[in-house]
């Protein structure tokens, strides 16, 4: 009944965008988003384009895979274009229709602004396709440690954020199985007004906190009985090293970065 | 109640690079007052199979006919279905949910507009059915009760529908023993009084002892669709495809190994005992 939600999920391959080292993905997310919004000229989104179609093709999904992580965002994306072609004050008046306005100006600033949400979208959703949950707070966590300095609790963090992605899928799948058992006994989600709506979410928001709350108090268990007791003195199975290709791969979004502080 | 199926075949997630044959070209036909058992390993499409049957999962490919109707055509009445279909998923306390084991089990008549002194009739008749002491724990909190009560209570809020037919889902395990052997024998009583029954399971003890036919599903597809005698006479068949036969099939094969005249197909113990005395009375 739930199909698949593409935004967030981890599409497991072997290729040399997969291999990167995770803090090295992150932190060149974060840059490729600022580029973004540096990027003035159309040569320059052009450039950030190329650097995309890059990423997929050496990432081996299928540019349509990765699309499909805009669709939930549509609406967002249309409701921003028409606010912005439509309530742009001043510029240069294309044609006019009772209160509203249709400029040059505010034309463009609409295009721009929907080519970087897109931008934004595809640069995040490349991070989390081709990095695994763990792989990605476990990059996280390392890059927080100086935070420890302060007193923040970073691997407690990051080990909340991989228990919560962890049982994202699982919720999914029992969300699924209690709306078919619910279903079969007569109840119905998709009928009614909001209000009747509402009240027929009980048979299946009930059982759905119930199992939640079992299951973490039996994760809590096993991991206790394993001898978890938060993260002094854990070392790690997989070390983190960065390699001769992390290197050239930030070289390179240092590049960009470089042409676009320079005007484009 | 007659299901039939005709070239079922359902896909997940379609279209995208996890697709998957959860269901192949399976034509089947069940009539009323079977005992339907489904085997097969893990994965091997049952739970796809009966949600398919019960009108909860849409076939990519072919039909589901429930009294010759397309259960998946415009207008198919499916409250109707529902009425007449009872699904016991795995583990069918996790769709516990009211705050007493009353509305709980009334949960479902109720929503297929039974009027309330016919729900108070059957939640009496439901709770009667699973043993469960209708004075005593109408009005407690499905959540205190203990694992296997809980089960009970799960099992009745659908025998409340008053099901033509039931589909159940491995609906003994986790069971202790006790439960185990009350829940068998309360499901082969409903299917006495009429009530189609299509049971997934791991136990071929039970199919052996019950059921009036077996089918046999792996990859997805249907493998071997017969009565169970002829069905679990193909052990090495069964073997292969990481399944088993009943205790006491084997317990026949190994009495024939050691030359004792034992028929191919004695699968359930009253035949077994008749063909040991025999073999002891005969000096054998």
């Amino acid at each position: 009944m739930i199909s698949n939600i593409t935004l967030g999920q981890f599409f497991p391959g072997n290729s040399i965008i997969h291999r990167l080292d995770a803090r090295i993905k992150l932190v060149l997310t974060v840059a490729v988003i600022v580029l973004v919004f540096l990027v003035r000229t159309i040569t320059g989104y052009a450039v950030v384009l190329g650097f995309f179609v890059l990423t997929i093709l050496l990432s081996r999904l299928s540019v349509k895979y990765v699309l499909k992580g805009l669709k939930p965002l549509w609406f967002i994306l249309v409701f921003t274009f028409v606010l912005n072609t439509f309530f742009y004050s001043g510029g240069t008046e294309l044609f006019s229709w009772w209160i509203l306005r249709v400029t040059e100006e505010g034309l463009v600033s609409a295009v721009r602004l929907a080519v970087r949400l897109i931008y934004l979208i595809t640069a995040t959703t490349m991070l989390t396709l081709t990095t695994s949950p763990i792989a990605l707070t476990d990059g996280l966590e390392s890059l927080l440690k100086p935070l420890k300095a302060i007193r923040f609790p970073v691997h407690e963090l990051a080990m909340m954020m991989t228990i919560a992605m962890r049982f994202i899928p699982t919720l999914i799948e029992e969300t699924d199985k209690i709306m078919k058992a619910q279903t079969a006994r007569g109840a119905e989600f998709d009928s009614g007004n909001v209000l009747k709506r509402a009240a027929g979410m009980v048979p299946l928001l009930v059982p759905l906190f119930v199992s939640a709350f079992r299951r973490a108090d039996e994760l809590a268990f096993a991991m206790e009985s394993r001898c978890y007791n938060g993260g002094k003195g854990r070392t790690r199975m997989k070390v983190m090293r960065l390699n001769c290709r992390d290197f050239v791969a930030a070289a390179f979004v240092s590049g960009l970065m470089v042409f676009a502080v320079l005007g484009f | 109640m007659s299901i039939e199926l005709d070239g079922l075949t359902y896909v997940y997630m379609p279209k995208t690079p996890f697709e998957a044959k959860a269901v192949e070209n399976i034509s089947l036909n069940i009539k009323d007052g079977d005992f339907l058992g489904v085997i097969g390993h893990t994965g091997s499409g049952k739970t796809t199979l009966i949600g398919l049957m019960a009108g909860l999962l849409k076939p990519t490919a072919g039909r589901v006919l429930i009294d010759g109707q397309d259960i998946n055509a415009k207008g198919y009445d499916k409250k109707a279905l529902r009425r007449h279909i009872g699904v016991v998923f795995q583990y069918p306390e996790h769709q516990l949910f009211e705050e007493t084991v009353y509305k709980d089990i009334a949960f479902g008549p109720r929503k297929i507009n039974v009027s309330e002194e016919e729900t108070d009739l059957r939640v009496k008749y439901a709770m009667e059915l699973m043993e469960l002491d209708y004075e005593n724990i109408k009005e407690l909190s499905p959540f205190e009760l203990s694992g296997g009560q809980k089960r009970r209570v799960a099992i009745a809020g659908v025998l409340a529908m008053r099901p033509r037919v039931l589909i159940l889902d491995e609906p003994v395990a986790g069971l202790d023993p006790k439960g185990r052997s009350h829940l068998m024998r309360l499901i082969t009583k409903l299917n006495g009084e009429g009530v189609t029954i299509i049971m997934i399971t791991h136990s071929m003890d039970d199919l052996a002892e019950n059921a009036n036919r077996v089918v046999v599903l792996n990859g997805a597809k249907l493998f071997i669709d017969d009565t169970p005698s002829k069905v679990f006479m193909q052990k090495k068949l069964l073997r292969d495809i990481g399944l088993d036969v009943p205790y006491v099939s084997r317990i026949a094969q190994s009495l024939r190994e050691r030359g004792k005249n034992i028929p191919d197909d004695v699968i359930r113990f009253a035949q077994l005992e008749e063909c040991v005395t025999r073999v002891l009375e005969g000096g054998q």
